[in-house]
């Protein structure tokens, strides 16, 4: 045996897809995808607008339910999930519109995403007695780690509503970073952003991969970024599965280069 | 079982009531995106002026014109107080403001007229006529009569007449509208004014009914269940709602009210709806919120 | 440069946390704590006890209650006021069919009793969202106005519905008198605020308004929309029932259903508009405000020329006035007087400077 196929056999896949439909009153989203995810890879999303990219990671995340196919996170079987669970399985995510608590700090979100991390209960944080004691101190320093990871210092008592766009979606990182996912599901990370913001953004998610192990799936637009950070790239396009390999491999797909890429003139 | 046809017939009456009622806020919801709480308190407020110039010997149909221009100066006016400051709010402070200007709009129409109860004289005896067996209250028949007339003339206008084209636009997507060259304050004072009209007719029959009183603007309240029920931006989902509500509430009350105690009409309507909203959370005909994440 | 922040650092994470990180502020608070419990009793007269600082809290306590629901957790209510005249009834049937049950442990039942009617009028709130959650509410107000008239029991078969207060005794002390009703109703006041501010801090807290501000980001990061929810109405609902109970006792001296309609919800509910929604002064600035706004009113009225406007036209005048001022304050100060007081504060920071 080669030793990339020894390693092959050692390599876990994180996230399974097997045959996913999903559709909306008739109107299909996405029809028989298949892929996998290797554990600590970077896998990028690509396809035109309404290609169902969306609609693919809001499945995972159980926020809608497949109609067909399966799903497996570790292992397990994941099939009619509710979001709840999905996270407390591993899985965070960030959204294309931002979806922050637009009323609180920075802090305070950032500290929302350790939510599944706490163990006392509510009676115990009214009355400060308890477990809710020193677990405060605990839980900042968490948010605290994961704020200056992404350098949000100077902004962590600011109302997140008033950032500007590039910072609320660091928060966003931030918010699900916090939550010590062992998936990280990023839609659209970089919409929106110049070329220095996508710069610094593409610096962080490689951060959070190779120092942090967490492994990524993210759906982004810039081609360049997406060639330059990713492992393995899954290309759809109207719903179905039209490229899925590494960057290389699909940036020269005739058919992914027909639907999306594009020619040189 | 004639008894029972005669309760539900005369539920289904006041239901018509009802749904005229509601129209007004569905009215005013299509095209503002607004439940107006203060419609109870405008409808009052037109109702109270009709009366007390009834009173003072000015001819039917001359108050009935003084009274609608009212109302319409009246929505004017809340447009542009207080719609367009508050234009692109969240629904709840849209609603909390109409809360307030139901405060407004109750105190100063008792200050105007003065807090007593009118009797309102419409000249339609009430006799019960005698139908099929049943006896039928005559002035509900005439009420239900008028209020068909209005929506079918409604419907006329939103789904025949360019005016009814603008209208839908408008209540559909306002900045769309805005880019098609549609004038907003012109539909949306239009849009009032009708609802207005409305809201005038509807206190005329209740006021009849009830006497013009305080109590006309809970009345109004209940158009909160019959929109659940018939989905706040349909005005067929308005009338089914309002037929529903009606006769459901006049059998609970002819039949549970014996068993658990008077007075069930209060609440009846509410949990009726809670019910409703549990089972269809968008109503009968009300669209459904798609969130896109 | 008296309420300056320079030289005060915090070195720990519990420092950083204090509610009030100031100095300053912790002098104020505890010399404000003084003047109510002590100073006031003895400066204060009956009437001001009676007919304003009672009311003026337990409307706060009602205004923190509602908050917490509305304010903070996102769920729109207008059934206030029946949740208070569960709380009310419930704590006199505890006193009067359990012999020997202390004034506060009855009140605490009779909070209890509230929490549980407000989580089954709440339990809606999983399947309906926004606006439309507003007909449970309603339903609730409606519904417990007719019970609580319509079966007798819980009124002890007073034949008009209304019962008057049982005593009001602390561990032998009588606390009738106008200052024992005020120092009774000071201390819960004071004891549940102190609970909410902890609530609203903590975990549960910003739960809450996670699920205000985006409740299908706060499922994705795995908080549990059911319980949140529903802690939320079992919560307000006790605070409300509290509030309720010492409405009818410390303030009223009676307990009748009308006391408790859909006017008193309304009440409720502008308290904390003009106060501030999701903030914990907001309900005193708004109570104080509803409290004290009649009393200017009419004092103005006096100012002129006597009979142009008469007590029933005032009650007009008042009823248009406090709606104009909804509307004022929802355009221009939607986060009510507690922002105002807020900048207000930042200005005191830097002043005599400008920014």
């Amino acid at each position: 045996m080669t030793q990339t196929q020894a390693k092959a056999t050692q390599v876990e896949h994180l996230l399974e897809l097997e045959n996913i439909g999903v559709s909306f009153k008739g109107v299909n989203a996405v029809t028989d995808i298949s892929f996998a995810v290797v554990t600590g890879e970077i896998c990028a999303l690509i396809g035109p607008n309404g290609a169902g990219k969306s609609s693919l990671l809001n499945v995972i995340n159980g926020v809608y339910q497949a109609q067909e196919g399966r799903i497996r996170f570790a292992g397990q079987e994941h099939r009619r999930m509710r979001p709840h669970d999905v996270a407390v399985r591993g899985i965070a995510r960030t959204f294309q519109n931002i979806a922050l608590f637009k009323g609180m700090s920075v802090l305070d979100n950032v500290l929302t995403g350790r939510t599944l991390k706490r163990r006392s209960n509510w009676i115990e944080q009214a009355l400060r007695i308890g477990r809710a004691a020193g677990e405060d101190d605990r839980q900042r320093e968490a948010a605290e780690r994961v704020i200056e990871f992404l350098h949000l210092q100077p902004w962590r008592d600011t109302l997140v509503g008033k950032l500007p766009y590039g910072l609320q979606k660091r928060v966003e990182l931030a918010r699900a970073l916090a939550a010590e996912p062992r998936l990280l599901l990023l839609d659209e990370p970089m919409a929106g952003m110049n070329a220095d913001e996508k710069q610094q953004m593409s610096r962080f998610i490689v951060d959070i991969n190779r120092e942090l192990g967490t492994t990524v799936v993210l759906i982004e637009h810039d081609i360049g970024v997406v060639m330059g950070i990713s492992d393995h790239v899954v290309v759809l396009d109207y719903g179905r599965k039209i490229g899925d390999g590494p960057p290389d491999e699909v940036r020269q797909s005739p058919e992914v280069i027909a639907a999306y890429l594009g020619t040189r003139h | 079982m004639e008894f029972f046809f005669e309760v539900l017939i005369g539920g289904l009456l006041a239901g018509v009531m009802y749904a005229l009622v509601a129209i007004g806020f569905v009215l005013i919801y299509k095209a503002s995106g607004v439940f107006n709480f203060a419609q109870g308190a405008m409808v009052l407020f037109s109702a109270l002026t009709f009366v007390s110039l009834l009173e003072r010997g000015v001819p039917f149909w001359l108050a009935f014109g003084i009274s609608l221009t009212a109302m319409v100066l009246l929505a004017v006016a809340v447009e542009r107080v207080v719609l367009r400051p508050l234009v692109n709010r969240p629904p709840i402070t849209l609603f909390m403001a109409t809360l307030g200007l139901s405060y407004v709009i109750e105190g100063f129409a008792q200050a105007l007229w003065g807090a007593q109860v009118h009797g309102l004289e419409l000249g339609i005896s009430d006799e019960p006529l005698e139908l099929g067996g049943m006896l039928l209250s005559q002035f509900d028949i005439f009420a239900a009569v008028t209020a068909a007339v209005l929506v079918l003339a409604l419907s006329l206008l939103f789904n025949k007449t360019r005016i009814g084209l603008s209208l839908r636009a408008v209540a559909d997507d306002p900045l769309a509208a805005l880019a098609v060259g549609i004038r907003l304050q012109r539909v949306w004072v239009l849009v009032w004014a009708v609802a207005g009209f409305v809201g005038l007719v509807a206190g005329l029959l209740w006021g009849a009914r009830l006497g013009v009183q305080f109590s006309l603007s809970l009345v109004v309240l209940k158009a909160l269940p019959v929109l659940i029920i018939g989905g706040f931006t349909s005005i067929s989902g308005a009338i089914v709602g309002g037929l529903i509500i009606g006769a459901s509430e006049k059998l609970a009350e002819v039949y549970l009210g014996p068993v658990i105690g008077g007075g069930i009409e209060n609440w009846f309507p509410y949990v009726l709806a809670l019910l409703f909203l549990l089972v269809r959370p968008a109503g009968l005909f009300g669209e459904r919120a798609i969130e896109r994440v | 440069m008296f309420y300056q922040e320079a030289g005060q650092f915090s070195t720990r994470y519990a420092q950083d946390r204090r509610v009030f990180r100031l100095r300053q502020d912790r002098y104020g608070l505890v010399a404000l704590l003084l003047l109510a419990f002590v100073g006031v009793p003895y400066l204060g007269n009956d009437y001001w006890f009676s007919a304003i600082l009672i009311p003026f809290l337990v409307l706060s306590l009602a205004g923190l209650g509602l908050n917490l629901l509305t304010g903070y957790a996102g769920q729109l209510s207008l059934g206030s006021a029946a949740f208070m005249a569960v709380g009310a009834f419930a704590t006199y049937n505890v006193e009067l069919r359990v012999p020997g049950s202390p004034l506060l442990l009855s009140m605490a039942l009779g909070g209890g009793v509230a929490a549980l009617v407000a989580v089954l009028f709440g339990l809606p709130s999983l399947r309906i969202k926004g606006f439309y959650l507003l007909v449970s509410t309603l339903a609730a107000q409606f519904f417990v106005t007719w019970a609580l008239t319509r079966f007798s029991w819980f009124s002890n078969n007073s034949a008009s519905g209304v019962i008057s207060a049982p005593r009001l005794e602390i561990l032998g002390v009588d606390l009738s008198s106008p200052v024992g009703r005020y120092l009774l109703t000071l201390g819960v006041v004071v004891t549940l605020f102190w609970l909410g501010k902890n609530l609203v801090r903590s975990e549960l807290g910003r739960n809450w308004m996670a699920v205000r501000d985006r409740d299908t980001a706060a499922a994705v990061m795995g908080i549990a929309l059911l319980k949140t929810k529903l802690l939320a109405f079992a919560i307000s609902g006790f605070f409300l029932g509290v509030a309720g109970a010492l409405w009818a006792f410390t303030y009223l001296g009676t307990v009748e259903p009308h006391g408790f309609d859909l006017n008193r919800s309304f009440q409720i509910l502008f308290i904390i508009i003009i106060g501030g929604l999701g903030s914990i002064l907001g309900n005193f600035l708004g109570a104080a405000f509803m409290v004290l706004f009649p009393v200017l009113l009419s004092n103005l009225v006096a100012l002129l020329p006597a009979g142009l406007i008469d007590a029933g036209q005032m009650e007009n005048l008042q009823k248009m006035a406090f709606g104009a001022l909804i509307i004022v304050f929802l355009v221009k100060e939607p986060e009510g007087l507690a922002r105002l007081w807020k900048t207000f504060r930042e200005q005191a920071r830097v002043w005599p400077l400008r920014y």
